[in-house]
């Protein structure tokens, strides 16, 4: 059970509070309500090349991490399709340094072009190293645009093309600020060795003259109901076969999320797994084999992947799929084996309990999606899924024309290795 | 109401006092130590059974890897799915690892279900059988997954830097796909016995480790684990670090090269070590870093750099390593050889001074979480043959060590022209 408080400035900035002595440490976490899926599609990357602007000075702070250093504090942020999100770690003595660099950048960004040439420069290294130069890094630039046609999840957080992000000017990227960080879009949340009642003062003092700003009304096209099935083959320089199979699903905050979260449990989570057990270790069909879900706000994915052994087709591969898919569509869920994947997940549950910056997360995720309390109710909804609700939705889910088939051929890749020295 | 100063930072506290919980100790008759670290508010404990690894066979160089990571592939009782079946009904986490000195067993469940789960543990160190089939399966799996990842440069450089510092030995190991096929299960079997014995585990618990979870344990593990044998060997062979000082491996499609230069250097044991640390923190140990500052921050060249300190029973390293866009790699190299010689000619200013001190500190207090990262703490010191007066000295030193001091040791201690330099990708 994670405690909290909560309150709204009059700019409408909603701040969480969650008091945690056992810990000298504080932690600010402001998320923001905006995601690769607030781009245009014409400048996909966005969110994400902003991220990195925000940490390029604000308008009276030219530099954000020193002071923050100087403190003994450290940060870091993450951008998604759907949110991004931005959190410090420092000793509570100096919490007030964490309100007064949030609340700058918060009101306004120093939009140096300096910091924008570099941030451009350092996401396209960042584009290289962990989609164009790795094997397989490529997956979600080709699976994402299979999936979706209509919603803006078709492009990746890093964008389409690094020709986006070459082309990003300073007025896009002030727009962007103007239309996405205003307080209203904001859910910040104070933890650790903190008082609510001086969250108030301090939360008043340095946000509460930040201008509301205008309200920014999200109007996304929304995916439509795949009717055909779709498939894609590329010949790649992989070292192996590699085969993934994505389903549309439902959203993080319709019902079904829970029943289907649990499915992929069953499939995939731990070495008693089915896909593990019976892919893996008796069939001998993969080497590896995961599924697993994206918990996206908007319709999201449920992803199969395996690695097929050399001797393995890619059709076996995928018919031994498919094969474990029927059974759970057509057999229910042993109760033994459904009080496993609970048991974990509730575990699970406890277990992020141990970490402050986890807990503050949660909690400003929760909140987006409606209320904080959310996270304290997460296990009770687990425990509550049934069998019948598990093969109702792997009949809705795991249909052929409702998959998307992306294939990778591994073409020779042991091309000799010069070895040169100077 | 006064006009909000938002020019002028906050007035801030230095970190004072860092109280570092320290275990209870026994140790049981069959020679094994237990350590706890307990929090009675939890419902959750962590046990973690640690090994030193067995003397290192050159010509059997995935012997200890594979017998920790096939720990949970089979008992004379319990079959692999069974272990897995236990595990998973109870929502509890058992996970083997590997690193260069120790092996190690780690089980994570709510104290409500550790009666059910702590005798699988007992199983599989007591009695496992490296199953042919498991073995069969082992294999291939890791063939392939060895196969990704020589296709990652960073992958690439890592080991070739390794073998180039330390030879063939546990600390440069760096396998062919093939070396897996000459696994057998004898030789599972022996290093297993070998080295699996109370004499050579410490058990370390956190969480709720209150004296009723302190005797379950102890119950479960005193006496003899099978058959009585030699102490385990783990003494180490000789490093053998290679001649060549400068590696590149060209892949003519690269967009980005791996970038790692370094050296072996002194371990945690050694009286710099501490002082290092705030050199290594100003050069590359942190977000605001030199390297970052300059590679990233300045120049766009790469998404990260770092450097690091490793440190390991028998040696250790120094060492820089990132991923930087090929066109850029030589005008990269040439400005970490800048910042590493700048550390020898020049004070580092007061004002950086201070703040990597603050930021240190800082980043330990927060790195004590829990009652786990306790225990974190605690195995540094231990299996480095250190106690607690370690912390005491890192702590003055952060604190107290003079920039002439650093600039001294820079001087002992970083000869770019004598660092070990690997490149994969473009040069």
């Amino acid at each position: 059970m994670v405690k909290f408080n909560r309150f709204t400035l009059n700019n409408g900035l909603r701040v969480i509070v969650h008091e945690d002595n056992t810990t000298p440490m504080a932690v600010l976490n402001i998320l923001y309500d905006v995601g690769a899926r607030d781009e245009d599609p014409e400048q996909t990357g966005f969110a994400h090349l902003f991220e990195h602007l925000m940490f390029g000075g604000s308008a009276n702070i030219p530099n954000y991490d020193g002071p923050l250093q100087r403190v003994g504090g450290e940060n870091n942020a993450f951008t998604s399709n759907d949110i991004t999100n931005y959190y410090i770690t420092l000793p509570s003595a100096n919490l007030e340094t964490a309100f007064w660099l949030e609340s700058d950048r918060m009101l306004n960004l120093a939009f140096s072009e300096k910091s924008l040439e570099v941030q451009r420069n350092v996401v396209i290294e960042e584009f290289k190293q962990r989609y164009l130069n790795q094997p397989y890094g490529d997956v979600w630039l080709k699976l994402r645009p299979m999936v979706y046609k209509q919603h803006p999840y078709r492009w990746a957080t890093i964008g389409k093309t690094i020709k986006h992000i070459e082309d990003a000017k300073i007025e896009d990227v002030k727009a962007f600020f103007k239309k996405h960080y205003t307080p209203q879009s904001a859910i910040m949340v104070v933890g650790g060795d903190v008082k609510t009642e001086d969250i108030k003062v301090l939360a008043e003092k340095w946000f509460g003259s930040i201008p509301a700003g205008e309200k920014y009304v999200r109007d996304l096209p929304q995916e439509q109901p795949q009717i055909e099935e779709r498939r894609e083959t590329v010949v790649a320089k992989v070292p192996l076969n590699d085969v993934y199979i994505a389903f549309q699903m439902e959203g993080r905050v319709d019902d079904s999320y829970y029943p289907v979260e649990l499915m992929s449990d069953i499939l995939s989570r731990g070495n008693s797994s089915r896909l593990y057990r019976s892919l893996v270790k008796e069939k001998h069909i993969f080497s590896e084999v995961h599924a697993y879900i994206t918990g996206s706000l908007d319709k999201g994915m449920f992803v199969l992947e395996g690695k097929p052994l050399e001797n393995v087709s890619i059709e076996q591969a995928e018919e031994a799929l498919w094969q474990e898919l029927e059974r759970l569509k057509n057999e229910d869920v042993p109760a033994d084996e459904l009080t496993k994947v609970k048991n974990k997940t509730e575990a699970t549950m406890v277990f992020s309990e141990m970490s402050l910056l986890d807990k503050a997360m949660n909690l400003a995720f929760y909140e987006l999606m409606g209320d904080a309390d959310g996270f304290n109710h997460e296990s009770a909804r687990f425990l509550a899924v049934t069998a019948t609700q598990i093969k109702a939705h792997a009949n809705k889910i795991f249909r052929k024309e409702n998959s998307s088939t992306l294939v990778y051929l591994a073409q020779s890749v042991n091309e000799p290795i010069q070895v040169i020295s100077e | 109401m006064s006009i909000l100063n938002r020019q002028t930072p906050p007035q801030f506290n230095g970190v004072e006092n860092i109280n570092l919980i320290h275990p209870e100790s026994t140790k049981l008759a069959n020679g094994c130590n237990i350590f706890t670290f307990n929090s009675g508010d939890l419902d959750l404990v962590r046990i973690e059974w640690i090994f030193s690894n067995f003397r290192f066979d050159p010509k059997k160089p995935l012997l200890n890897v594979a017998v920790n990571t096939m720990l949970t592939e089979g008992t004379h009782k319990l079959t692999a799915a069974q272990i897995a079946d236990k595990v998973d009904f109870y929502g509890a986490f058992l996970q083997v690892d590997y690193s260069y000195d120790l092996s190690q067993v780690t089980l994570f469940t709510l104290t409500k279900h550790l009666q059910a789960t702590l005798p699988v543990v007992k199983d599989i160190l007591t009695d496992s059988i490296f199953p042919e089939k498991e073995l069969e399966t082992f294999v291939r799996n890791q063939q392939q997954k060895l196969q990704v990842s020589l296709q990652k440069n960073d992958f690439v450089a890592r080991r070739v830097f390794n073998k180039a510092l330390y030879g063939e030995t546990i600390y440069g190991l760096a396998a062919e796909p093939e070396d897996f096929r000459s696994l057998k299960r004898e030789d599972l079997l022996a290093n297993y016995k070998q080295m699996y014995q109370p004499g050579n585990c410490n058990i370390i618990i956190a969480g709720k480790a209150d004296p009723q979870i302190l005797e379950v344990v102890t119950k479960t593990f005193e006496g003899a684990w099978g058959e009585v044998t030699i102490p385990a060997d783990t003494t180490q062979p000789e490093l053998q670090p290679s001649a060549e000082r400068f590696i590149y491996l060209e892949k003519a499609d690269a967009l980005q090269s791996a970038i790692r230069i370094g050296t072996p250097f002194v371990n945690r044991t050694h009286p710099d070590f501490p002082a290092l640390q705030v050199l290594n923190t100003v050069l590359g140990g942190y977000f605001g870093s030199r390297l970052m500052a300059n590679i990233r921050e300045d120049k766009g060249y790469t998404y990260g750099i770092g450097s690091g300190m490793s440190s390991f029973k028998q040696t250790g390293a120094f060492f820089i390593a990132s991923e930087v866009g090929a066109d850029v790699c030589k005008a990269a190299v040439v400005e970490i050889e800048k910042e590493v010689n700048l550390l020898k000619d020049e004070l580092i200013p007061e004002e950086e001074l201070s703040l990597v001190r603050n930021f240190m500190l800082g980043s330990l207090l927060g790195s004590l979480e829990n009652v786990l990262s306790h225990a974190d703490k605690f195995k540094n010191l231990h299996f480095a043959g250190l106690d607690y007066d370690y912390y005491e000295r890192y702590t003055q030193t952060v604190k107290n060590i003079t920039a002439e001091e650093l600039k001294a040791l820079a001087n002992k201690y970083f000869d770019f022209d004598n660092f070990y330099k690997v490149i994969v990708g473009k040069y």
